[in-house]
């Protein structure tokens, strides 16, 4: 298979504050034109990464090439290889001036005619939906038009490379979808290789071809969403892009493709059904996603793999949604519309059966030094 | 208490009719204290942005030195450059003393600590993500130091305005290295401190007010800058 050429290649990257390692040996490869998206916890180390890419930083150890040529210490080609690239931060830093001449400077620094500033300045602030915004003073914008002139700012450069971290934090949902929409449009009429940091695993679905999870330093996986989503490598990425309801177990037989897990340590607890192939033995963690649980009256017979009579031990609701607690042997969190929760009854010490297909779950095996 | 009642009468009267003298003093003072205030300038600006952006040993010690000197008493410098300049002196081949040319070096000796000292605590008010923004940005070295001088303007101009007022209202060095020379040398402060001694009062009080009134207009413009700091 041939791969498109890599735009930015890390090889075991490694950055300390201190003392304290905040990346841990990164390797990464992300092609031209590719859009990658860097999801992980607060505090894992997606900033620094992405600041080390955009050449703000010196890696405590490692390498990164731009462009299939190793980035160089200092010097005049390091400027060079920055001015391709534009980092747009987590919180804009606008500069004490008018937007025009907050979103012309990167073209000015980099010796462009004012003819041509004037017209680009022009267009890029319509595309952001901030034309006639011009001669405001960039210090008395709300914070989602700065951050559309800091993302202006950046694009008016046409950049090979764009790093975004957390475009979307801290706006309302109608900015973050009008700057997500946005960037799916810049990523796709430009070709920009793009690499944005988010918490938001949706938003990394939305936008990204390829996804790299990254917590406390390592990338423990990386993949397309689907693989990332349905499929976690470990109980860390499970519980991180939302499969809640992690249960440890062990696999006591094996057929067809479908293996039993018991739960649990005594000898006869309950099992549950899976589509894996980890063989007999194995200790493991079974992920279920709490809106892969359907919740049924007692009284209800089931034809799912895995049903399971319990008692609800809590119910919460956010929005459209509850989030019902369930405790049959082991906890299970199920996510149902307030609608049917209305309509079961669902509330606390109301008798239910929970139920899942063999197919929503995922098997992950216990890494073991824990 | 009628005389000093007229002195000042007289004084204004002075002011109002642009007595020659007065004026010429006047002129004679801006002339040299805002000369010795661009040149303090055209080495602190690039200096104290150099320094801010250089990381090196001895950099805090260097700015504590820095800020000691805001202090030098006024006859300390004058007595320097005295020596500095006096025939056996080491630049006494330049035969400039009592000229308006020394009075202009001892000013600069005199004010440079302030408004290097200050560009350099105003750029420091520069958030750290701003300059980052700006490299990540394309900014070379020497376009973010314009950046920065400029993302601090208010805060560095303060400290160009405070170094143009200390050397306006400074005797000392302008009596020691440049004589106090009438029609030559005399500036405001020189010849207040002559006219009162001989008991002209009234050229002393008119040259005292426009003194006064220059310090008024430069503490209400440092006022208006320190309140335009961003945020
Ligand atoms: N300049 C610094 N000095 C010391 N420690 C730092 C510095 N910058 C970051 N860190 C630490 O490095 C770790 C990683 O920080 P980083 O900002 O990269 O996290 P992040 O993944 O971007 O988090 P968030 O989602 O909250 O933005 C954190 O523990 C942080 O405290
Ligand atoms: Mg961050």
């Amino acid at each position: 298979m041939s791969r498109p050429p890599s735009m930015i290649r890390i090889t075991a990257l490694t950055h300390r504050y201190g003392d304290r390692e905040v990346l841990k040996g990164l390797d990464l490869s992300i092609s031209r034109g590719e859009t990658f998206a860097l999801i992980g916890p607060t505090g894992a180390g997606k900033t620094t990464l992405l600041r080390i890419i955009d050449l703000l930083e010196m890696p405590s150890s490692g390498e990164i090439c731009f462009d299939d040529r190793p980035v160089p210490g200092s010097g005049k080609q390091r400027l060079q290889m920055r001015r391709r690239m534009s980092l747009i931060h987590q919180k804009p830093q606008l500069f004490d001036s008018s937007v025009y001449d907050n979103v012309a400077c990167g073209l000015r620094w980099r010796g462009n005619k004012e003819t041509e500033t004037v017209r680009k300045v022009g267009s890029i602030l319509e595309t952001v939906g901030l034309d006639r915004y011009e001669g405001r003073d960039a210090r008395t914008l709300s914070g989602g038009e700065a951050q559309r002139v800091a993302l202006a700012r950046a694009l008016v450069l046409e950049p090979e490379v764009l790093l975004l971290d957390e475009p979307t934090a801290n706006l309302d949902p109608v900015s973050t979808s009008r700057i997500e929409r946005l960037i799916r449009s810049i990523a796709r009429q430009r070709s920009t290789t793009m690499i944005m940091a988010t918490h938001d695993m949706s938003q990394g679905q939305y936008l990204a071809d390829r996804i790299g999870v990254l917590i406390d330093g390592r990338l423990v996986q990386t993949g397309n969403s689907t693989e990332v989503f349905r499929s976690p490598r470990s109980e860390e990425v499970a519980g991180f892009v939302g499969m809640e309801n992690i249960i440890e177990g062990k696999v006591v037989a094996s057929a067809e493709g479908i293996a039993t897990v018991k739960t649990g340590s005594d000898p006869d607890g309950t099992t549950i059904q899976a589509v894996s192939d980890q063989p007999v033995g194995r200790e493991v963690h079974a992920c279920v996603r709490p809106e892969d649980i359907t919740l049924a009256p007692a009284t209800h017979r089931s034809s799912a793999r895995n049903s399971f009579r319990g008692t609800v031990t809590g119910v919460a609701s956010s929005g459209p949604l509850s989030r019902v607690e369930v405790d049959c042997g082991f906890a299970l969190v199920a996510l149902v519309t307030r609608l049917s929760t209305e309509e079961l009854g669902l509330e606390e010490g109301a008798a239910v059966v929970a139920d899942f297909k063999a197919t929503a779950v995922h098997v992950i095996e216990r890494s073991a030094h824990r | 208490m009628t005389e000093i009642w007229q002195g000042l009468i007289r004084a204004v009267q002075l002011l109002v009719s642009f007595d020659a003298e007065v004026v010429e003093i006047a002129a004679r003072t801006l002339r040299i204290a805002g000369t010795s205030s661009l040149l303090a300038a055209i080495i602190s600006l690039p200096l104290g942005t150099l320094i801010h952006f250089r990381q090196f040993r001895g950099k805090g010690a260097l700015i504590n030195i820095v800020q000691t000197l805001y202090f030098l008493p006024t006859v300390i410098v004058g007595l320097f450059v005295f020596v500095l300049l006096s025939r056996a002196g080491p630049l006494g081949e330049l035969g400039i003393l009592f000229t308006p040319q020394a009075m202009v070096v001892g000013q600069m000796v005199l004010i440079t600590p302030i408004m290097l000292g200050m560009t350099i605590s105003a750029l420091s008010g520069v958030r750290k993500e701003l300059l980052e923004t700006a490299t990540s940005l394309g900014a070379s070295g020497s376009q973010l130091g314009l950046l920065v001088l400029r993302e601090a303007r208010y805060a560095v101009l303060a400290a160009l305005l405070l170094g143009f007022g200390r050397a306006l209202s400074e005797l000392g060095v302008a009596m020691m290295v440049g004589g106090n020379i009438d029609g030559y040398t005399r500036m405001m402060t020189g010849a207040i401190w002559l006219a009162t001694q001989r008991g002209d009062l009234e050229l002393a009080l008119a040259l005292g007010i426009i003194l006064l009134f220059l310090a008024l207009v430069i503490s209400i413009v440092l006022n208006r800058l320190q309140q335009r700091r961003p945020q």
